[in-house]
């Protein structure tokens, strides 16, 4: 990780270094230790008067009921939406790998959602569900099915899965056809000639290979449920019906901005801080491990 | 390929192209419904096919937004201004940031070099998201609300550009800094004349990647604008949608959703090679 060749000199390079830390310091390390300290004290709604409690936030936020609700959705939800999305997009990509004309077609036809934000994507799958006029919920209705995601909590469940679903799909495509297309044919060639069909390639040869670029991919996704779909629960079902979609970022914004709870929402923060932090760690010995068989 | 099974090509078609399908029809059903009037889409089931309504909603939402008193009555054109303000801020601020950033750390040696280093790297794992009450306090307590600076700088904060250069720099070989030196080029000159050039396909890559993410924020600008003439077009989107219940303008709302996914998209579909190419290399 260091160079042979470098540069002398010291005030260079803090010049050079000085807006990012600067930035840094300000945005990141100012705030996340502001929300550590906020996160065991007591204060009021107008920031008066505050009172040092220990652990009080953390013990009342992991033992309230809907924290706990909160907590559970999210995992659901973001492994519903991990799996789904790698699955379809695996799919995409192994047929994209297999054929020769079109493939770049069927390539820029696939990537753009990535460019389409979450809150957008929301806005149209919550069209298309409308109870009163979407085409999806229209259909459903002939097949007997009444959805109304603005009652009933499963649908809205439902509907913000599939909502990010599709949004991170051509992500995991263009990751799984690089994957693919770093693979050997070699080998590929060589199980053929050892009389194996096709399905049993992928599964016995493509698969195992494909492994590190999995683990990076549900690393990744797990992460863009959390955090990056607010939007869509924001826009759309507003954590509700009945707290059925508060996702753990919804619930931080709403207790904190809304509910004005700061040491309470506080805590939320430090939590959420530990999750993200375990889930980089993760990802970054598979990163400097990648699974090799 | 392998072999030639004509059937199993046939079904990779299908499957793609009804992937495709899936993908492309909400923006289907969201661009027909943008072209008619507000009356055709009031009970189910609504047209699959545009009607003639386009030119009349696209030029009203751009020019006069919703005209609903609950919904601000921004005009989307607004928005749309200030989204591409802060796109471009974050995508220029934040490569300038960090290429200058990896440049000192990857190629100089000065006390502290890893102080920083963490510092800096240690934000890789906090998103906007977690902390955003301590954050808003601060850019509340610096008179940063209601502003571009306000809107770009915290999300400038993050480290994942300075990392992809720093990834990317350390792939560049030695004897070209060693080179340099022998000729007698100091540090400046090397960045400009050497690194600056080589480093113009992940430039590109990354300008992509960070304009679709400026673009995209939600959370960030939701707090940050209360001033109707700040608003970015992705918190547009909510008021629009959110008063739809009650005002159904359907048709409008769905033109601003188009208008809204409209310049990242173009910017991914362009730039297309660099982007794909940049991501998968360096995000790995």
């Amino acid at each position: 990780m260091n160079k042979r060749a470098t540069f002398n000199g010291f005030w260079l390079p803090l010049l050079l270094l000085l807006p990012q830390l600067v930035i840094t310091i300000v945005f990141f390390i100012w705030p996340a230790s502001q929300a550590i300290y906020q996160s065991v004290l007591l204060e009021d709604a107008f920031g008066l008067s505050s009172q040092f409690v220990w652990l009080d936030n953390f013990k009342a936020v992991l033992t309230s009921s809907d924290y706990l609700e909160s907590i559970k959705f999210t995992v659901i939800f973001s492994l519903s939406v991990a799996f789904l999305a790698m699955s379809i997009s695996l799919l995409l990509a192994v047929m994209a790998d297999r054929i020769i004309r079109g493939a770049t077609a069927y390539k820029s036809l696939l990537v753009w959602p990535y460019a389409v934000a979450p809150v957008v994507a929301g806005a149209m799958w919550w069209f298309l569900f409308n109870p009163r006029i979407g085409i999806v919920a229209y259909y459903l209705q002939l097949f007997g099915y009444d959805w109304n995601h603005t009652i009933n909590g499963r649908d809205a469940q439902i509907l913000i899965v599939i909502a990010a679903v599709w949004k991170q799909i051509s992500y995991n495509f263009l990751f799984f056809l690089a994957g693919l297309q770093a693979i050997p044919r070699s080998l590929i060639e060589a199980a053929a000639i050892d009389g194996a069909s096709p399905f049993k390639r992928f599964w016995t040869v493509v698969f195992p290979l494909l492994s590190p670029t999995g683990f990076f991919l549900l690393v990744v996704n797990v992460v863009y449920a959390f955090f990056d779909t607010f939007g869509i629960v924001h826009a759309t079902t507003r954590g509700g019906p009945a707290r059925a979609t508060e996702i753990l970022v919804y619930k931080l914004y709403n207790d904190g901005f809304i509910g004005l709870d700061l040491g309470g929402s506080a805590a939320q923060s430090v939590v959420l801080m530990a999750i993200v932090m375990a889930l980089t760690v993760i990802q970054f010995r598979y990163i400097e491990r990648k699974v090799e068989y | 390929m392998v072999e030639n099974r004509p059937l199993l090509t046939i079904i990779s078609h299908l499957v793609l192209l009804l992937g495709v399908g899936v993908l492309v029809f909400p923006i289907w059903v969201t661009f027909v419904a943008s072209t008619h009037t507000a009356a055709d889409l009031m009970s189910a089931p609504i047209p699959l096919w545009p009607g003639d309504q386009l030119w009349e909603n696209y030029s009203r939402v751009l020019s006069k937004g919703l005209d609903n008193p609950t919904a601000g009555g921004t005009p989307v054109a607004v928005m749309l201004k200030n989204s591409l303000i802060m796109a471009l801020g974050i995508a220029i601020g934040k490569i300038i940031v960090s290429f200058m950033a990896a440049f000192a750390i990857v190629y100089f040696r000065f006390p502290f070099r890893m102080v920083a280093f963490w510092m800096i790297f240690l934000t890789l794992m906090l998103p906007v998201e977690v902390r955003i009450l301590p954050t808003y306090k601060v850019v509340a307590d610096l008179g940063l609300l209601n502003s571009y600076l306000g809107l770009t700088l915290p999300i400038i904060a993050s480290a994942t550009a300075t990392f992809l250069f720093r990834q990317f720099f350390l792939t560049v070989p030695d004897e070209l800094a060693e080179a340099a030196r022998i000729d007698g080029a100091g540090p400046l000159r090397f960045m400009k004349d050497i690194l600056l050039p080589l480093s113009r396909t992940n430039i590109a890559a990354l300008f992509v990647i960070m304009f679709t993410f400026g673009w995209n924020q939600y959370l960030w600008p939701l707090l940050m604008t209360t001033d109707p003439s700040y608003l970015t077009v992705t918190i547009g989107i909510h008021q629009l949608i959110s008063v739809v219940d009650t005002d159904p303008q359907w048709p409008l709302v769905m033109a601003g959703v188009i208008l809204a996914m409209l310049p990242p998209v173009v910017v991914v579909l362009v730039m297309q090679r660099q982007f794909v190419k940049g991501l998968v290399e360096t995000e790995k």
